[in-house]
């Protein structure tokens, strides 16, 4: 069990295809591993090289271009926002000294963010963390189980395929205008609203069972006290039907990336487990699960950023206007709206960023000291 | 291994990098505001709205460009836009006109970069603070001279007032405007023997009787969440009068006022007859509900354009009241919501030196009442502003429009017009207001301190 699954590990480091690539561009030096380097002997004052002069400036050019773009949009915005963070900067004007309305304001920002000054900012939290938390515990399992399901010997494998991984392919832009015409309160525009009405669906008596109860629960009974006629996008738990259409795609996203993995699974393994008495459940669970353990870290990873950058769907939908606000949609409303409020939204950014490094870092210091081990 | 670079770091780089990922939808919307946002260049052609005109008279030797920046991507506004700038081509054959059309809604979030970053020449906009707000940021340039030119005697000293900014200068020509009244479809009253209700009394009775015949009675869609707005101002209007809801929007009125809980409470009394769901309804979904007969009224302006679209029998039974009275001291003013648009010159535009001429030629021409006949007579859903325009062409809903604003003492502009843009936005005012209508049971004084403390917190 344990050698089969470090031979289902990934490259090996040493097998590295660049090092390996780089050395043989250069004829008659051997591998670069197997190459005693520490035992060169020195030929006058003259040393060897590894690597010709073509290969370093590629080699610059490779690795330098993309951190300079990288340092400049991303750091370097990163590193200005961080700074806006701290004044009232109004969007015009020099950004030293003379711009509209701009003045230090130290930590008045997030204060007004803190303490409730700004209300959207926590429910905007709350939004988010309930994001990542749906998107984790319900729609990330189910797109593994999909990727299962779709793994075995099903008829017609390549439909059902092409039908879950359709919402990856399509523009979220394209997603939200599907979701709102599923969610229009009005029954010639919504689709759910205009089929409970056609099916005369009026009191939530499902079956037969008298249900009314339903209605007086806290929050949720809203949706059925006017059936047939529910603001699904508009009340106070518009983002739960939101995070559903989120959910849409990111099952089918989740879903390919595991049947990828899945595809590269060693079948010997399944062979094994099968022959040792293990039924499908025992299967997945203790064998093809752990072995998955790289595609899964990548997994989680993936959702907590989706769930941190979803910004998309609830622009479409509606702005990101109350009470559906992420702080993504905070932000762009603030800083990049009419409103003009770039350092107050800065720190909203600020706030975003350091919350998304939070999962990020947790699994990558999880991963390495493991791997380390 | 050493010296060489390990899959380790590798890794470590490239998570961190995804971490700079989340700063990234930041940076990508800042980039793409700063272009113009999903622009559709149109160059107006002639069509069969060029009809002969008498009131402005070609510039001799005009020669160049010049652009416009419009947020008209309405159809019907789109095209009555296009006929007017096609006159004004055909006046001037050596001057190119290109319109750049730009969403309604994208063009006003992202009004603030696009005017700082490469604007057109000339711009569609508001009067009123957001007008001002922007003037004081130094994004437009004053137009007095075109004022000087002839136009200022078309205009009233309210219209004047209105495209003046802080610094005293004139900065916009107006070019329509419209009122908020109360539509309702008149054969659909006649057979329900229902009467334009006088008083707020009236109005509640009238609404309770609609209900009983299966009629939603006030129709709403707050999808945009403006038009929430319109039926504060209105009620605010007539509960404490014009100074005080201007002086509320400036903030020298605060809104933890009990007027303004006073506001609050009249509005809730309306709601059990309001259409349920509205902050998820568009308002052209809400006005369909009037043309389907299933909506008894509705407060919002140019429902007209809804019923212009569902032809012409639609629109020949379509009718409107101003909002009814409350028996207050405030009745007499018989205010209302009547916001002007117009054209401004941008400042930061890359070409303004070169177009400058053109774009004031332009704007004297759009400030002339028979070009904005030529645009009132494709979208008559609103009026035109200059008092020399020619209203004998006026449908009978555009005539009623321009009396009811002719006969009110005072005329506001609207709630996200006459205030802090920072505070009237979707994660402002649009907000609170939507949270009030889904919950008008919360308690006010809080509810109403909220606000305020929000209106403190942005220091204007």
């Amino acid at each position: 069990m344990t050698r089969a699954a470090s031979s289902a590990a990934p490259v090996q480091p040493g097998e590295s295809g660049l090092t390996g690539a780089a050395v043989n561009s250069t004829p008659g030096r051997g591998r670069f591993d197997r190459f005693p380097f520490n035992r060169l002997p020195f030929i006058g004052r003259q040393r060897w090289h590894l690597l010709t002069r073509r290969d370093k400036f590629i080699l610059s050019l490779m690795v330098g271009l993309p951190l300079v773009i990288d340092v400049a949009l991303i750091w370097g915005s990163a590193i200005v926002d961080f700074l806006w963070s701290f004044t009232d900067w109004q969007g015009n004007g020099a950004m030293a000294g003379g711009g509209v309305g701009h003045r230090l304001v130290g930590l008045t920002n997030y204060m007004q963010l803190f303490d409730g000054t700004y209300p959207f900012f926590w429910s905007a939290v709350l939004h988010n963390l309930f994001w990542l938390a749906f998107l984790m515990f319900i729609a990330t399992p189910i797109g593994i189980l999909m990727a299962v399901i779709l793994d075995g010997q099903i008829k017609g494998m390549a439909f059902y395929r092409t039908v879950f991984y359709l919402p990856v392919v399509l523009s979220l832009a394209l997603i939200g205008i599907i979701w709102q015409l599923q969610y229009a309160p009005d029954w010639g525009r919504g689709f759910i609203n205009g089929v409970l009405h056609t099916v005369g669906y009026a009191d939530p008596n499902l079956f037969g069972l008298h249900v009314n109860f339903i209605k007086d629960i806290p929050l949720v009974g809203q949706w059925f006290r006017d059936v047939s006629r529910t603001d699904w996008v508009g009340g106070d738990l518009a983002i739960i039907p939101t995070v559903i259409a989120a959910s849409w795609r990111h099952v089918g996203y989740i879903c390919i990336l595991y049947l990828a993995g899945l595809k590269s699974f060693d079948p010997a393994l399944r062979e094994a487990a099968a022959i040792d008495g293990a039924n499908s459940r025992q299967t997945f669970f203790q064998v093809v699960f752990p072995v998955m353990k790289p595609i899964n870290i990548v997994i989680v990873v993936i959702t907590a950023i989706e769930a941190f950058r979803a910004f998309d769907l609830v622009y479409i939908i509606n702005y990101g206007r109350s009470p559906m606000e992420l702080l993504s949609t905070l932000i762009t409303n603030n800083a990049i709206s009419e409103s003009t409020r770039i350092g107050f939204g800065s720190a909203i950014a600020v706030i975003l960023t350091l919350i998304s490094l939070i999962p990020i870092v947790g699994f990558l210091t999880v991963t390495m000291r493991e791997e380390k081990e | 291994m050493d010296g060489q670079v390990t899959r380790r770091e590798v890794l470590k780089k490239g998570l961190i990098g995804a971490a700079g990922l989340t700063v990234l939808p930041t940076v990508i919307a800042a980039c793409s505001s700063s272009a113009t946002p999903s622009p559709t260049t149109t160059t107006p052609t002639v069509g069969p709205v060029a009809t002969p005109v008498t009131g402005p008279t070609p510039t001799p030797g005009l020669s160049g460009k010049v652009t416009v920046g419009s947020n008209l991507s309405d159809a019907v506004p789109k095209t009555a836009l296009a006929g007017a700038m096609a006159v004004f081509q055909a006046l001037n054959p050596g001057v190119t006109v290109s319109i750049n059309t730009v969403d309604h809604t994208t063009f006003q979030n992202q009004i603030s970069s696009y005017l700082a970053a490469t604007p057109e020449d000339v711009i569609t906009w508001f009067s009123g603070f957001r007008m001002r707000a922007f003037v004081d940021q130094g994004l437009f340039t004053a137009i007095d001279d075109v004022w000087a030119s002839g136009l200022a005697a078309l205009y009233t000293d309210a219209y004047k007032t209105a495209c003046t900014a802080n610094d005293g200068k004139l900065y916009m020509v107006p070019f329509d405007t419209y009122a908020w009244t109360v539509y309702y479809v008149p054969s659909l009253w006649q057979a329900k023997g229902y009467s334009i209700p006088k008083t707020l009394d009236d109005l509640k009775t009238l609404a309770a009787k609609m209900q009983t015949d299966g009629l939603v009675p006030i129709g709403l869609g707050d999808k945009d969440g403006w038009p929430a707005m319109g039926h504060f101002d209105i009620i605010d209007l007539r509960e404490n009068g014009y100074q005080f809801h201007v002086d509320l929007m400036a903030g020298k009125e605060k809104w933890t006022d009990p007027k303004v809980v006073d506001v609050f409470t009249v509005w809730k009394g309306l709601l059990p007859y309001y259409q349920t769901g509205a902050a998820g309804r568009l308002w052209q979904d809400a006005a369909a509900g009037l043309v389907a007969k299933t909506t008894g009224m509705m407060l919002q302006p140019q429902v007209v354009q809804t019923f212009q679209a569902a032809g012409a029998a639609a629109l020949a039974d379509l009718d409107f009241f101003p909002w009814p009275n409350h028996g207050t001291q405030y009745d007499a003013e018989a205010a209302l919501d009547a916001p002007i648009d117009g054209y401004m010159l941008t400042a930061k535009s890359p070409n303004l030196t070169a177009d400058e001429t053109n774009a004031k030629a332009l704007l004297a021409f759009l400030g002339q009442g028979s070009t904005q006949v030529i645009y009132a007579g494709g979208d008559t859903s609103l009026i035109a502003t200059a008092n020399n325009a020619d209203t004998s062409k006026y449908t009978p809903l555009q005539k009623k429009q321009a009396e009811i604003i002719a006969s009110a003492k005072k005329l506001t502009q609207f709630l996200d017009r006459d205030t802090n843009p920072g505070f009237s936005g979707p994660n402002g005012m649009q907000g609170f207001l939507i949270d009030f209508l889904s919950n008008p049971n919360q308690d006010l004084p809080t509810f109403l301190a909220k606000i305020q403390k929000f209106w403190d917190s942005l220091g204007s």
